[in-house]
């Protein structure tokens, strides 16, 4: 679990600008509130160099704050983060870093290619440089077809894959993509997918906001399991699942019959009803049975009945007591 | 149905309770201005400023500026005003100076009683020996059409009033000359000025002849029917009515800037809403960075929209803004970046695009009606033209037509392109310190 110390945020540089093979990226103990609201509760994690870290949680857990605080547009209470050794805000962190925020955060007005245009200029490039980041850009999003036409004309996944290349535009070593996947159909989602692997395959380094499981999974080499503004695991997918399931597996089953008899069946077998469904954790999967004739045995009928390794979602229920989309 | 769909309006607009307030406030607001301005509430209209030259230094010319300096409508002055306490006072106006007084916009109207004018203060024509009257010069700024009307009319007041004695002196004199005891010969002469007298009423005033004139006016303030006489003569420009258009074209076209300024410097807020501009904000660009880049822009699309009006206003109204590009562009940049500043300022202190529809047409026709872009300030009272001068309006319209309707070389309109200067560096560092709301969380 991490540190709930709460630490000033030195003035000076956090660490040597000059060592560069630092880690990309160093939260410790990040403090963040808004009134009485604590969004980001001691958060401290680290990103190494060419991974993709998710942050995994619901809405509302602090995802966003948490990455706002890591490009320095909110100032936290306590804690410090540094990017390469370099403090959150700092020129040298600005440039280091691409942000993709939620929000479609473009000119509507303008083109997609003066669009990455101007946040190129705003980078600091020019020239054949611009000019060159702005191709690349619109070839990576599967976008120069359409590069003359303006944002209001894109579709929604359109819109969100120009997002995204407006926030990797001057080359960032470190990108953070905050739910880069919301409202998108499933055919633009995978093409957002395969856009992130090619980033990662030039050892961009990523953390990667979401509440999807899906994602987490297919991108993440880590993940953090993020709930009212902490993390409350950290681990590589499997790390999770072994951490909070061991080897085991888990049945969930829907029955007809008396609620009475459903309820005392569950506490039997130490399982929980969530919404209706009963989940259980075997160690092996032939207890099934016994499982089974016990319901039988108690006047309930099957409906469905399924047998699962647990996933990042059943780590979170197990974790919380909550559906992670609640 | 009907009622839920007025009901879900009526929650919408109670929750932008600013927007709610302003939309109330903008008509009081108004009905307030209008009402002290035209109401009389407040001090009443201005008094008009009078430049006076006796040359004549005779008892009637005294009786006649004591007559005038009585009448509660004008104030007289016969010397400027010292530019501080401390400084020497400075010499009596001779005909030349307030005539240049008047071309500089210090009066609306100067007065010259002419030497000579004690002997004759009040003609019905040539003397005996044919020599005509002097006349009282009325020097007046045409762009001013109710000024010089006021004085002619009180002038003439004053002569009836303020010189009894030159009156009676002079009623028997023109008896004498006029009727001469009623013999045949005095009824012949008598006859014979009448005749003269139906016939320059007849055919207006004659050159040379002592009855009131215009030189070159198109307005005759003298007037037909006064007893003394009066040569009325405008010093600036030939026609009220050009004098108008160059006026409203600065008025009209600060008045709109300011609305097209408050929009463009909306985008900001738009920009915050979609997230662009935090995400501009995370690149190497600064908060005083993003609204410098804001405010050329504004000002290059003030100065343009100023360039167009000017322009419209050569080619169909005739205003010579090719004889004045100079006093234009120096005018119309300081102009502009006061304007751009004041939107941007605007802006930053709103928080949604509802408020700041309300909150810049409440400030800026506010501004406009006080500050002479509906109607000249002349018109309002003193204390509404003083408060006027806290206006960017006032400022720019006053240097316009320093430009255009007197002439002024640049360094004239030095005060005014200064004040808009340090309006347009005041506003936008304020603009700057209430954007910080948008910087860090």
């Amino acid at each position: 679990m991490p540190s709930t110390e709460i630490k000033e945020i030195p003035s000076n540089e956090i660490a040597s600008p000059s060592d560069l093979s630092r880690t990309p990226l160093a939260v410790n103990a990040l403090v963040k509130r808004f009134g009485a609201l604590t969004a980001v509760d001691g958060i401290s994690l680290e990103l190494y160099a060419g991974e993709c870290l998710g942050l995994l949680g619901p809405n509302g857990a602090g995802k966003s704050t948490l990455i706002r605080a890591i490009v320095g547009r909110v100032i936290p209470e306590g804690g410090s983060v540094a990017i390469f050794g370099y403090k959150a805000g700092s020129t040298e962190a600005r440039e280091a870093l691409g942000w993709v925020p939620q929000e479609l955060a473009l000119y509507p007005r303008l083109s997609c290619r003066e669009n990455l245009g101007a946040f190129g200029r705003y980078h600091g490039l020019a020239g054949a440089k611009l000019r060159e980041a702005v191709a690349w850009c619109l070839k990576w999003a599967a976008l120069e077809d359409r590069a003359n036409d303006l944002v209001g004309q894109l579709s929604g996944g359109m819109k969100r894959r120009l997002n995204m290349a407006a926030g990797i535009l001057h080359r960032p070593k470190v990108v953070l993509m905050d739910e880069p996947t919301v409202g998108v159909d499933p055919q633009s989602r995978n093409r957002i997918f395969e856009m992130i692997e090619a980033l990662r395959a030039e050892g961009t380094s990523i953390i990667y906001t979401t509440h999807y499981m899906e994602e987490a999974e297919r991108l993440c080499d880590r993940v953090a399991i993020v709930d009212h503004g902490r993390i409350i695991a950290l681990g590589t997918n499997e790390e999770l699942v072994q951490r909070s399931f061991g080897s085991s597996n888990q049945v969930r089953a829907r029955l007809d019959g008396d609620s009475a008899a459903i309820s005392a069946w569950v506490e039997r077998h130490k399982g929980r009803l969530v919404e209706g469904t009963a989940e259980f954790t075997l160690e092996h999967p032939t207890q099934i049975a016994g499982l089974l004739e016990d319901a039988a045995n108690s006047g309930l009928a099957l409906v469905d009945v399924s047998l699962r390794r647990p996933n990042l979602e059943s780590v979170f229920l197990h974790l919380t007591g909550r559906e992670l989309r609640d | 149905m009907i009622f839920s769909i007025a009901r879900t309006a009526l929650i919408a607009l109670r929750r932008d309770r600013a927007a709610l307030a302003l939309s109330f406030v903008l008509p009081l607001s108004f009905f307030t201005i209008f009402a002290v301005i035209f109401g009389g509430s407040g001090n009443g209209m201005s008094k008009i400023h009078v430049i006076l030259v006796d040359e004549d230094q005779s008892r009637a010319s005294r009786d006649l500026a004591a007559g005038l300096g009585r009448e509660g409508a004008i104030w007289i002055s016969t010397r400027p005003e010292p530019k501080n306490k401390s400084a020497p006072q400075q010499p009596d106006y001779t005909a030349a100076t307030a005539e240049a007084a008047v071309k500089a916009g210090d009066a609306p109207v100067a007065l010259i009683i002419p030497k000579g004018f004690g002997a004759h203060p009040i003609s019905f024509g040539p003397d005996n020996s044919g020599n005509a009257a002097p006349q009282i010069q009325l020097l007046n700024d045409s762009s001013d059409m109710i000024a010089p009307q006021m004085v002619a009319g009180l002038l003439q007041k004053a002569a009836m009033t303020a010189m009894p004695v030159d009156m009676a002196e002079l009623g028997m004199k023109y008896t004498g000359q006029f009727i001469g005891g009623l013999t045949p010969e005095q009824r012949k002469v008598m006859d014979a000025n009448l005749d003269r007298l139906r016939q320059i009423e007849k055919d207006g005033p004659q050159n040379g002849q002592a009855t009131p004139s215009s030189a070159t006016s198109s307005e005759p303030f003298g007037g037909g029917g006064g007893i003394i006489p009066v040569n009325s003569r405008a010093v600036l420009g030939d026609s009220s009515h050009h004098s108008m258009i160059s006026y409203y074209a600065a008025a009209i076209g600060v008045m709109f800037l300011m609305f097209t300024a408050s929009g463009a410097a909306g985008a900001l807020l738009d920009e915050q809403e979609s997230g662009a501009l935090e995400r501009v904000l995370a690149s190497r660009v600064t908060m005083t960075t993003l609204l410098a880049g804001k405010l050329l822009f504004n000002t290059l699309l003030a100065f343009l929209q100023l360039a167009v009006m000017f322009v419209w206003a050569q080619m169909i109204f005739k205003v010579d803004l090719v004889g004045h590009l100079g006093g234009f562009v120096v005018m119309g940049l300081s102009t502009a970046v006061a304007i751009a500043a004041f939107g941007i300022l605007l802006a930053s202190i709103c928080k949604t695009r509802a408020q700041l529809g309300a909150l810049s047409t409440l400030v800026i026709l506010m501004m406009s009606s006080i500050g002479g872009s509906m109607f000249p300030r002349y018109f309002m009272p003193e204390s509404i033209q003083k408060a006027g001068l806290f206006t960017i309006n006032a400022w720019a319209i006053d240097g316009f037509t320093k430009v255009f309707w007197r002439d002024l070389p640049i360094a004239e309109i030095l005060p005014q392109v200064g004040v808009l200067l340090a309006v347009a560096v005041v506003l936008f560092l304020i603009a700057r310190r209430a954007a910080r709301k948008w910087e860090f969380a």
